[in-house]
């Protein structure tokens, strides 16, 4: 049976390369989406979320603060804006981003500062993202 | 002439100087192997990026582009200009004011200017010259793609806004060591890639649709641009420090050893002085 190839690059570095993959599960914008060996050519928009590869019964969980997905030949390709493991993310700064990332937006709303809007909103998803990996992870 | 103490002080103070020097040399040649690497670990994103815009423009065909994409007649345009926050970088960021200028000269009188600036030593240079209208000197000079969002996204927002209908880029591009190029690039209008009609690959599925993908890939496309301009000229920074250091060292020793020579020479001739007073008294006793 044919297997995937998953490479996720950030702007930063190569985050992951992996061979023999049998299952690719992506936050599409369009909702989630699951990638088998054999794929149609496809080119995506990820929202952040929790990106999750398969080889057998094993898997793997990284968090991704949104970008794009491609398939094509049995490779997929996801340009994230950013990732990490799941082993790598640490809860409590997690939690203290996610706290930062409220306040901050909290204090933007009453100035009607737009920027930090933005950047707050941003910074809240990038946090939510995390925990909800670092939760997925824990329950396999 | 000067007394041997004056001498002594001035050696202790130029050795002094050199070792200063020389510890910023061994800085800075570490933290340039690090920014090399920096610029190498981007290339792989680059080059998918670059693919998948390719794929997309194909698709979405040269009539149905995003806005982003449209051309449109330039009347204002934007420079960003990128410098470093820390000087004894040789003539870097000296070049690359120069080029700005004649950039900006270069313009045609028709065309508004405005100027954003990263780094400080660009704010210092260019704040007396044009009004400025943003200054990022926080960036660190190992910046990360969360460093420069705020730089990106007052351009991209500032383009899609209609504040300027161009923006270029003029940056330090790394040849090598001794060599560090002032370039300047257009990063909007957007230049795409090449695309071949002939290399039409299988169909795509699109999610949601070709124009929106790439409306939404195109801000990142940016910002990989600057990013990797900031680490060129972090990779710059470094070097020509570097390379002024090294310079500086070489020449705090060539002065160690002239001002040496200098005491050497007036310690012997007193010496030799004293030795001639007491020999010419011990004649002068045994003569009487």
């Amino acid at each position: 049976m044919a297997e995937l190839t998953l490479t996720v690059v950030s702007p930063e570095r190569e985050v992951l390369r992996e061979e023999g993959v049998t299952l690719v599960l992506a936050p599409s914008v369009d909702g989630q989406l699951g990638i088998l060996p054999r794929h149609a050519p496809l080119i995506t928009q990820l929202e952040p979320g929790t990106l999750e590869l398969r080889r057998g019964a094993e898997s793997q969980h990284f968090s991704i603060t949104g970008g794009f997905l491609e398939v094509m030949n049995n490779t997929v390709t996801v340009l994230a804006d950013a990732s990490e493991d799941a082993a790598e993310i640490s809860r409590e700064r997690a939690e203290a981003a996610r706290e930062a990332a409220v306040r901050d937006l909290e204090e933007a709303r009453r100035t009607h500062d737009d920027m930090m809007t933005t950047q707050a909103r941003l910074a809240l998803l990038r946090a939510l993202a995390r925990l909800r990996t670092v939760e997925r992870a824990r329950r396999g | 002439m000067a007394s041997p103490l004056e001498l002594r002080r001035r050696i202790r103070s130029v050795d002094n100087t050199r070792q200063i020097t020389r510890a910023m040399q061994l800085v800075a040649a570490s933290r340039m192997r690090r920014a090399q690497e920096a610029v190498q670990a981007a290339r792989p994103y680059a080059t998918h990026i670059s693919g998948m815009i390719e794929r997309l423009v194909l698709a979405t065909g040269n009539d149905r582009l995003p806005p982003i994409l449209q051309p449109r007649p330039i009347e204002r345009t934007a420079f960003l200009v990128l410098t470093t926050n820390r000087g004894l970088a040789g003539p870097l960021n000296t070049n690359i004011v120069r080029t700005t200028v004649n950039e900006i000269e270069a313009t045609s009188d028709a065309i508004e200017i405005s100027v954003v600036v990263v780094g400080k030593k660009g704010h210092l240079a260019l704040r007396g010259l044009y009004t400025l209208s943003a200054v990022f000197t926080d960036i660190s000079d190992q910046p990360t793609v969360n460093d420069i969002a705020p730089v990106t996204q007052l351009l991209v927002d500032g383009y899609e806004r209609g504040d300027f209908d161009e923006v270029r880029m003029i940056y330090p591009e790394f040849v090598n060591i001794l060599t560090q190029q002032p370039r300047v690039v257009r990063l909007f209008p957007v230049v795409l890639p090449e695309v071949q009609q002939e290399a039409r690959e299988a169909d795509i599925i699109f999610e949601p649709d070709p124009a929106s993908v790439l409306e939404a890939l195109i801000p990142r496309f940016v910002e990989m641009t600057v990013y990797r301009a900031m680490l060129e000229l972090a990779a710059s920074e470094q070097s020509a420090r570097m390379v002024a250091m090294r310079a500086a060292t070489e020449n705090a020793t060539e002065l160690i050893e002239g001002l040496r020579l200098a005491y050497n020479k007036l310690r012997q001739a007193r010496i030799t002085s004293e030795i001639i007073d007491i020999a010419s008294g011990a004649n002068a006793l045994a003569d009487a």
